[in-house]
């Protein structure tokens, strides 16, 4: 029998269907949000044939009005999916589309600490795809572009606004524009990683999130803790897996 | 009559249009937060009137009551003795801090990382819609937070009748001194705005109203220790946050009527939501009317608040006066123990909060601990991370929720109250899927 599990973020909406008995991955699908969440959640779930839906995500709600379909938040989704892939991790880091989370795991997988960015959307996917625009850098590529820079420059402000007039100051002094990207990233990962302190990390970290298939980051992130981080293939996944796991239960 | 109102209104200084729109949003706010929940005890009827005339009756009868030479005096904080106020016969209210209004007026005075708290008391004066503040004949403000105590100076200037105490900021000797002769100040001022010299028979009357509605909130709260709650979280708190507007012996009468139905409710094992629910404790700053939001978001998301460690609640009255002396004196001293014991994070250190916390945790079978910060409240924000600690360390989960009046952060707010919920209420077998 399969279950599905749907995560819809702000940015893209992903769906997992899920052998209930095997807990074996039977597809992952991936679209984008745009402004019309429920039609492409309906797009995206079509052809699947699932006996129970569970949705996460922060248009979870949007799925059960319409559709029934039971919901759990992210951060329980994450704590499910990355225990499944990695059962021997104690802490989650996601830095997804216009949120970041940090959990902290207890001995048995269960969340133990939580922290969540609160409104504004500093040091989160948002953040870097804002950057790389004033870049003219296609997202996907930032990560490497800012890898051929050099460190010492550092930026200070995580707001995007004045990050930006930040990195434009820099710029205009005759900074490489990759000096500057790496130290954009540097301040990502300095804010992630200080809200990772808040819920204590201990034991092996897992990297999830739009923003984990951004190489920079996750050297960065290695760099400072010092531990090779845990990273699914396909590491936007995981919230959509974890429903399903949700919903297998 | 509500054109009997606009005319009251009208005197009273306030602008109409301004005022109609407050009231409509708190109409609004009132019947989708409060009159829609389910299984509401009868007694809350009572509450819903004082509410629905909050700016009616209510302000009529301080008016027609000034007529007759009961002055108004109006607090900001529950520093501020109402014994003493009541034994000049004299009517305190708290005024308006929990909503956000004319907040571009108020960023013109007041710099914008200021608390909400601040912002809506401004914001009230200064959009001219509070007939509270209007109708006071005194304003006491008190040097308690820093933000507090130097936005005083500014209300100074719009307003004629300022007030301002001093408070400590140590539990020492020197501390309660302090306190012992601001109190006694505050008694000559209050003796000055009157006209009534307060002797030991009229202060032990005042200390008995007080103590009176105060039993009666404690006698609320002993019945949401159970399980079923017999009362949802939001019309406690609605409860906590009349006690500072109502008429405190007809206060007093509606709160224990409405104990008699919750007793029964509790006999019976009657809950207004069903038993096993997850129960929440909410700590942190105070919650003025109509400062709903969280209380609202925690029980649409499946847990029902128990109690309030809080000004606006048990904070502000789980301590009674002594009523036993005989002479001035003696009974001036008794207030003074009474309020020297609040335990507000303005103090350093404030050992005796977190001790409450846990206790109430205690006491009424909490399953965790929400912690309410307004954005830049300095004293609440920094105690609340130790207090996380300590709280987790002994077993107690806790969140942290730092946010303010506007509603942009509900959605996130909502997914992090859920999220500390699933933390809470997950069996261990279901994510190790051992069954
Ligand atoms: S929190 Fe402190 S300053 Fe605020 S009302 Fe309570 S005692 Fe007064
Ligand atoms: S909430 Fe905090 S900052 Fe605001 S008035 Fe109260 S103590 Fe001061």
């Amino acid at each position: 029998m399969a279950v599905c599990g749907i995560d819809v973020g702000s940015r893209t909406i992903k769906a997992v269907l899920l052998d209930a008995e095997t807990k074996r991955i039977l597809e992952f699908r991936k679209i984008e949000t745009t402004y019309t969440p429920v039609d492409q959640c309906l797009k995206i779930l079509d052809g699947l044939s699932a006996k129970q839906t569970v949705a996460t995500g922060y248009g979870r709600k949007l799925l059960q009005d319409r559709m029934g379909s039971e919901s759990v938040t992210e951060i329980l989704a994450h704590a499910l999916g990355a225990g499944h892939l990695f059962p021997e991790c104690r802490s989650v880091l996601d830095i997804g589309g216009q949120d970041t989370k940090a959990i902290s795991l207890d001995s048995l997988g269960r969340v133990a600490k939580f922290e969540m960015n609160d409104r504004c959307a500093a040091g989160t996917g948002k953040f870097l795809e804002f950057m790389a625009t004033t870049f003219q850098v296609p997202i996907e590529k930032f990560g490497d572009f800012a890898l051929e820079g050099q460190p010492g420059l550092s930026i200070n402000s995580m707001c995007t606004v004045f990050a930006e007039s930040e990195a434009t100051s820099l710029m205009a002094r005759g900074h490489k524009p990759q000096d500057i990207a790496l130290a954009l990233h540097q301040s990502v990962v300095k804010r992630s990683l200080s809200m990772l302190r808040r819920v204590s990390v201990n034991g092996p970290l897992v990297f999830s999130g739009g923003v984990a298939l951004n190489r920079c980051v996750r050297e960065l992130i290695e760099r400072e803790t010092k531990s090779r981080l845990l990273v699914a293939p396909q590491p936007d996944m995981l919230g959509a897996l974890g429903a399903a796991l949700y919903a297998a239960q | 009559m509500t054109t009997e109102y606009e005319q009251m209104w009208k005197g009273l200084g306030l602008d109409l249009a301004a005022h109609d729109e407050l009231l409509q949003v708190l109409g609004k706010g009132y019947q989708d937060i409060f009159l829609s929940q389910s299984d509401r005890p009868k007694g809350m009827d009572y509450f819903n009137f004082v509410m629905s005339e909050v700016h009616g009756l209510r302000v009529k009868e301080l008016l027609d009551g000034k007529r007759e030479g009961h002055k108004v005096v109006g607090s900001f904080c529950v520093f501020v003795p109402e014994e003493i106020v009541r034994a000049a016969d004299a009517t305190m209210v708290g005024l308006c801090t929990g909503a956000e209004f004319a907040t571009e007026e108020v960023e013109k005075v007041l710099p914008r990382n200021t608390c909400a708290l601040i912002k809506s008391a401004f914001g009230f004066k200064l959009g001219k819609v509070c007939p509270y503040i209007e109708s006071a004949d005194m304003i006491v403000g008190e040097n308690t937070c820093d933000g507090k105590k130097k936005s005083y100076e500014v209300l100074d200037t719009l307003v004629p009748n300022l007030y301002v105490m001093d408070l400590p900021q140590k539990k020492s000797n020197e501390g309660r001194a302090l306190l012992r002769a601001e109190y006694q100040k505050f008694k000559k001022a209050v003796e000055e705005l009157t006209g009534v010299t307060i002797d030991a028979p009229r202060l032990k009357k005042g200390i008995e109203i007080v103590n009176n509605k105060r039993k009666a909130i404690q006698r609320l709260s002993e019945l949401r220790k159970a399980d079923p709650a017999p009362i949802s979280g939001l019309d406690a708190l609605l409860i906590n946050q009349v006690f500072f507007y109502d008429d405190p012996i007809r206060f007093t009468d509606s709160v224990n009527k409405i104990c008699d139905e919750l007793e029964e409710r509790v006999r019976e094992g009657k809950g207004v939501f069903p038993k096993g629910r997850p129960r929440m404790l909410v700590s942190g700053c105070p919650m003025a009317v109509p400062n709903w939001k969280l209380p609202w978001i925690i029980e649409t998301s499946g847990a029902v608040i128990v109690g309030e460690e809080s000004c606006v609640g048990e904070r502000g009255t789980r301590n009674q006066t002594d009523v036993s002396g005989s002479t001035l004196d003696e009974l001036m001293e008794a207030i003074v123990d009474r309020y020297f014991k609040i335990d507000c994070a303005i103090f350093t250190p404030n050992p005796d909060r977190l001790e409450h916390i846990r206790q109430m945790s205690r006491d009424y079978r909490a399953d965790g601990v929400i912690h309410y910060g307004l954005q830049f409240c300095q004293p609440y924000q920094i105690e609340s991370l130790p207090v996380e600690r300590s709280l987790e360390k002994s077993g107690i989960p806790t969140l942290r929720v730092d946010t303010d009046y506007s509603m942009e952060d509900v959605e996130q707010i909502k997914t992090r109250v859920e999220a500390f919920l699933e933390r809470i209420g997950i069996p261990a077998c279901s994510v190790c899927r051992c069954s």
